[in-house]
């Protein structure tokens, strides 16, 4: 029947059609909150449960949402449900939220739950919307958790916060790269993460806008000055 | 037919209905928790200081060990009582945004940039099995690169010696600034002076400090790679044992040993 379609939902926004890699979205969080594992975790979490449940509620009332106004109808469902996340995280794990501050608050703006939501939650049925919501959110956090991965290994020698690399200043061998523990690093590692998956899939290399021109060579202004 | 001017608005008055009580019934059935959370983990921060925490003990059931006082900022004096406010519950730092209760400070004396300093504020007390005070664990804070540091630093009884620093809320970059939350780094703080003729002189230092260096006991390592957030940390230590700070309180009970 139609398992097929519920099965590509979920599988291909991980690589085939990921939200970062493919579509460029959400990379502002993604630059944020990769400095830790742990940190990391949490938000994919969030995100996927804001992602799916918003594609859900946004599916369940498309019939009855007037087009007018849809935008904003869209957001304060998004809105709403990022609040109860975030007071959710307050109340059961304090230390982490302490340490997302404001990025929960900000999966309000990322692009992937509003783009899911017009793209795809306002023509398709309930469950199938949560599943893309799902499966959006797991290629989000695929990539994530990969920069995350990378960025607090080498920046900090820990990996969820235990000791890997035994730094220098803690007596260790391993001097940590700086570099990776301030957001700049991720759009370096993002980067690559587009470049290594677009050489393994050729078809996601996008065409270019626009052609240059050859570049005019000395013999060919001699030329066209002769001309003249 | 889903465009007509009543539908729009009654579609929109009905989201916004909906949303608004899933929110509020959110925020307001798990205000207790969060509550609860904030006040342990500020207390866990204060055994910490204090180097009493037992993991295996409830934070609510250990903090009895300390007493807490207030301070009074204008005169160094300890306060058991403060107008009708309960010591438990009160907070200097909602203080700092009521004039009545608190003083702006001057811009060139206000090093830590902390901008409103409360004019009482809250200690805490160890005290030994003689009744004798052991510790005193004082609340700090100032702004280091992102933003403002709030921490706690134990005194030992001669009240010249630190025991003991903590930070439980700051916005300084994981790894470099945010390295103050470093064990390694906050045991360095162990046994520093901060005194000197009655001057603050314990700094953050950049680089590693010399052992050898007969002011080593007024020097802390610095935080690699996040020199404005060492240079927060000694203006904040600075501020607030200045004199408008603990210096006073200091001073008077230091008579008294």
């Amino acid at each position: 029947m139609n398992l097929k379609k519920y099965q590509e939902v979920i599988i291909k926004p991980l690589i085939d059609e990921n939200p970062i890699t493919l579509q460029i979205l959400g990379i502002c969080s993604a630059l944020a909150v990769t400095n830790n594992l742990t940190v990391t975790m949490v938000m994919c979490v969030a995100v996927i449960s804001v992602l799916s449940f918003s594609n859900l509620f946004i599916s369940l009332i498309r019939n009855y949402i007037p087009s007018s106004i849809r935008i904003i109808v869209q957001m304060t469902i998004i809105a709403s449900l990022v609040i109860v996340v975030d007071e959710l995280l307050k109340a059961y794990d304090y230390e982490t939220s302490k340490k997302l501050s404001v990025f929960v608050g900000l999966i309000i703006t990322n692009c992937i739950v509003m783009g899911r939501a017009e793209a795809f939650a306002m023509k398709e049925r309930p469950l199938l919307s949560f599943l893309d919501g799902l499966g959006n959110g797991l290629g989000y956090s695929i990539i994530l958790i990969g920069v995350a991965t990378i960025r607090e290994l080498f920046g900090a020698g820990t990996l969820f916060g235990y000791e890997i690399l035994p730094l220098v200043s803690n007596g260790g061998w391993y001097m940590g790269n700086n570099l990776l523990l301030l957001p700049p690093s991720s759009f370096i590692i993002i980067g690559l993460f587009i470049w290594l998956i677009r050489s393994i899939r050729p078809n996601q290399v996008e065409e270019d806008d626009f052609n240059l021109s050859k570049h005019s060579t000395a013999s060919d202004l001699t030329k066209r000055e002769l001309n003249v | 037919m889903n465009e007509s001017i009543l539908k729009t608005i009654g579609v929109a008055f009905t989201v916004c209905l909906v949303c608004s009580l899933v929110v509020s019934t959110s925020a307001v059935s798990l205000r207790d928790l969060q509550k609860e959370n904030k006040l342990n983990d500020r207390r866990l921060k204060v055994l910490q200081v204090a180097d009493i925490y037992d993991p295996n003990e409830s934070i609510a059931q250990q903090f009895t060990k300390l007493e807490s006082k207030f301070i009074d900022f204008n005169s160094g004096m300890l306060l058991s009582e403060y107008k009708n406010y309960n010591i438990d519950e009160y907070d200097q730092l909602s203080a700092t945004k009521n004039p009545q209760l608190s003083i702006k400070v001057d811009a060139s004396d206000d090093i830590a940039i902390i901008k409103n300093r409360e004019n009482i504020g809250k200690i805490y007390i160890l005290r030994n099995e003689i009744g004798e005070i052991d510790k005193l664990i004082l609340p700090i804070r100032g702004y280091g690169l992102w933003g403002t540091l709030y921490g706690y630093i134990a005194i030992k009884d001669d009240f010249n010696t630190v025991s003991g620093i903590e930070f439980y809320e700051h916005k300084e970059t994981p790894g470099l600034g945010a390295e103050v939350d470093n064990p390694k780094w906050k045991a360095s703080w162990k046994g520093k002076k901060i005194y000197k003729d009655n001057e603050v002189v314990l700094s953050v230092i950049k680089g590693k400090v010399d052992e050898s260096d007969l002011q080593s006991s007024y020097k802390v390592d610095g935080l690699s790679g996040a020199t404005i957030t060492s240079r927060g940390v000694t203006n904040m230590v600075s501020y607030w044992f200045g004199e408008s700070g603990y210096s006073q309180l200091l001073r008077e009970l230091n008579y008294e040993s």
